[in-house]
């Protein structure tokens, strides 16, 4: 029989799963929008899943992205990663000698250095949105036009506008006051995504050097537009990996089969584990003026996890090792 | 007179201790919490910098318990905390708080009004009772800090960090009902035995160096737990900058000339010869000196827009290449979200795992 690993990845704007067999080939992909509700999507795309395979195929379970822990809840994981090594370790897998892997997601972006396989630097944005994928899609709505059709439109201009890029808010108006003084849509399109890449090597990529082989991950690297003014700014070959929206996932997975080599067990909760009915609650708790909005997760009237207290008060008493008072 | 002052990380266990012991009455600042961030945003200039909101959060809510009297301490550092005394000053009489005011400024050629100073927080003119009581606040200070390292040190070794939380978390909040010097030493040594009992099972584990602003390295509230957070990972934290340390650099052995800051300053020479304000000549220095002592990595955190650091920062990747070190920079500020934070860190802790593991692996290939 062979042996399964799952790879989540509940980010922001999308939630990926895949599904690899050990020689790390791909046997299943799902890319469907978080839309504010990971619980309910992750549920619905595992239940479809577990339609084709069963429980005891499945080996390991390894969860990345800004809702690790949540999926980790819900299915079992055996190993919950952060999404820049998950990334990573997908990259290094497809592309053994990848030296940079530039990665633009939903809510964050990020640079990733590697040499001989390990990563030595990296860095991540999140104070500034100027430089993700929300940005372009925010654009595109003002704009008119589906984001799908966004690269495509950009790679058409040979004469981009110049827009700011530092900011969203300023390229938003910078933007408008172009479109006002008559330039082209695909000028003004090919110019933002002129901005994105100017915004994210000077911010995240400044001080670090930047050698070939080059990965783009991500949704975003989908954006012709943005891979090309990739390649215009750091003068070098762009490569796209072909399951480049899925990386994180696959990374994760991968984790998790490195991980069923040394342990020989999985947490896998099972698929029916999705068709329990999963209760968000939220309280704010009231005995210290930090006033912690407290999530808790309850399924079968039992409370699973709870967190965000910052006195641990909640979440330690769920998740303690040894008896708190 | 009902005294308060500041919140800084441990610092205000010793200054409670030394006014006590002088017989004067303390009000406490209420922990930092959201609140006091929230007092402090809605009550400061929008673009200073973090500490000061804090600041007076702390002044605010200190008031609200009753304190009349605000104690703060100038500094020669030419950074905005420089001028945070007058700044501060002026706030709270605009805000109309009616309190007064006891600024403990650099001399600067004018020893008399410091003491006046000295005079009216102490309540006493009788030098040889304030130096005697300052003395032993300084080694109250020294325990408290090496209480802090040690349960930190604890937390990366054992498997079992809830007990160690349960422990401080204990003695942070009875150290508040503890009055003068010595009942607070004696709480610190409970509190350290009972922290020696528990067992270490944890070897190997990775070192990192805090670097950065004072403030943000030293106060939990504003740097998001980060010991706390690198102790679940069982890795060991040294501060370049304690209490402790500042101490001993402006009121011990520092003005002699042969003090870690003076060593600090030496390592830094060949990447910045001047003085920057703030700390940021010395946290060049300590990122030289950490990788010498072979940390594994380290963490550079520094309060949004604070000019120093970001001199420092933009000086360390210089440090990385030379002395091959892994080094992060975290810049903290209002946000209370940790997600972004814990990824990073987790990240960078993955970064440096990995890397000391292929090192061991060559060693053991050559060998």
């Amino acid at each position: 029989m062979t042996e399964l690993f799952l790879g989540v990845d509940v980010g922001s704007v999308s939630t990926n799963i895949v599904m690899i067999n050990n020689k790390n080939e791909l046997l299943e992909k799902k890319y469907v929008r978080t839309m504010g509700n990971p619980i309910k999507v992750l549920t619905k795309a595992m239940k479809e899943i577990g339609n084709k395979y069963n429980d005891n195929q499945i080996k390991g379970v390894g969860t990345t992205g800004s809702g690790r822990n949540l999926a980790n809840i819900i299915l079992g994981a055996d190993i919950i990663k952060n999404e820049i090594t998950a990334h990573a370790i997908a990259g290094i897998n497809f592309t053994p000698e990848v030296r940079t892997i530039l990665e633009i997601g939903g809510q964050d972006s990020k640079i990733i250095l590697i040499e001989n396989g390990i990563i030595t630097d990296f860095a991540m944005n999140t104070v500034c949105a100027a430089g993700t994928g929300s940005f372009l899609d925010r654009q595109s709505q003002r704009l008119g036009i589906e984001i799908q059709e966004f690269g495509d439109l950009a790679i058409k201009s040979d004469n981009p506008v110049r827009i700011a890029g530092r900011c969203a808010v300023f390229a938003e108006s910078d933007m408008i006051h172009k479109q006002q003084l008559g330039h082209n849509q695909e000028d003004i399109i090919n110019g933002l995504c002129e901005a994105l890449v100017r915004n994210y090597l000077n911010n995240l990529a400044k001080s670090k050097k930047i050698n070939k082989t080059i990965l783009f991950q991500g949704g975003v690297a989908a954006n012709k537009g943005i891979r090309k003014a990739f390649e215009k700014y750091l003068g070098e070959e762009i490569h796209i990996p072909e399951y480049y929206d899925v990386m994180g996932s696959i990374g994760a997975a991968i984790l998790a089969k490195e991980k069923f080599k040394k342990t020989k067990t999985t947490n896998f909760r099972g698929f029916d584990a999705t068709n329990v009915e999963y209760k968000v609650r939220g309280f704010e708790c009231n005995d210290c003026p930090n006033m912690c909005e407290v999530v808790e997760i309850i399924a079968d009237d039992k409370i699973l996890a709870r967190w965000q207290d910052k006195c641990g008060k909640y979440s330690n008493y769920i998740n303690s090792d040894d008896n708190l008072a | 007179m009902k005294i308060t002052f500041p919140h800084m990380g441990n610092v205000y266990i010793a200054a409670k201790g030394l006014l006590e012991d002088l017989d004067r009455e303390v009000v406490l600042p209420p922990p930092i919490t959201k609140k006091t961030l929230d007092l402090g945003t809605k009550y400061t200039p929008e673009s200073i910098c973090m500490p000061l909101k804090i600041n007076i959060g702390n002044y605010i809510e200190s008031i609200e318990k009753g304190a009349d009297t605000v104690l703060i301490t100038g500094s020669c550092g030419p950074c905005r905390f420089g001028f945070y005394a007058s700044m501060e000053k002026k706030l709270l009489k605009e805000l109309g708080y009616d309190v007064n005011f006891i600024s403990f400024d650099p001399p600067e050629g004018n020893p008399k009004k410091l003491l006046n100073e000295v005079i009216k927080a102490t309540g006493t003119n009788n030098y040889f009772k304030i130096m005697k009581a300052g003395i032993r606040a300084k080694k109250l200070l020294y325990a408290t800090d090496e209480l802090l390292d040690y349960s930190n040190y604890k937390r990366a070794v054992t498997i079992h960090k809830n007990k160690v939380d349960k422990i401080m978390d204990e003695f942070y909040s009875r150290i508040e009902k503890t009055k003068g010097i010595d009942e607070m030493n004696s709480l610190i040594r409970s509190s350290y035995n009972k922290l020696k009992l528990i067992k270490e099972n944890k070897k190997d584990n990775l070192k990192i160096g805090i670097i950065g602003e004072i403030y943000t390295i030293i106060e939990p509230f504003v740097n998001l737990n980060i010991e706390k957070k690198l102790g679940y990972m069982d890795v060991i934290v040294d501060k370049a900058l304690t209490p402790s340390k500042w101490v001993s650099h402006h009121l011990g052995i520092g003005q002699i000339g042969i003090s870690e800051e003076k060593k600090k300053w030496k390592k830094a020479r060949p990447y910045l010869k001047a003085l920057v304000g703030g700390h940021g000549r010395e946290t060049v220095g300590s990122a030289v000196i950490y990788a010498e002592e072979k940390y594994d990595g380290l963490i550079q955190i520094l309060p949004f827009n604070c000019m120093p650091e970001v001199v420092a920062e933009s000086i360390l990747p210089s440090v990385q290449r030379d002395h091959n070190i892994p080094i992060m920079t975290l810049i903290v500020d209002e946000m209370t979200g940790e997600g972004g934070y814990q990824t990073r860190i987790e990240a960078f802790i993955d970064l440096v795992k990995k890397r000391k593991e292929s090192q061991n692996d060559r060693i053991i290939f050559r060998g």
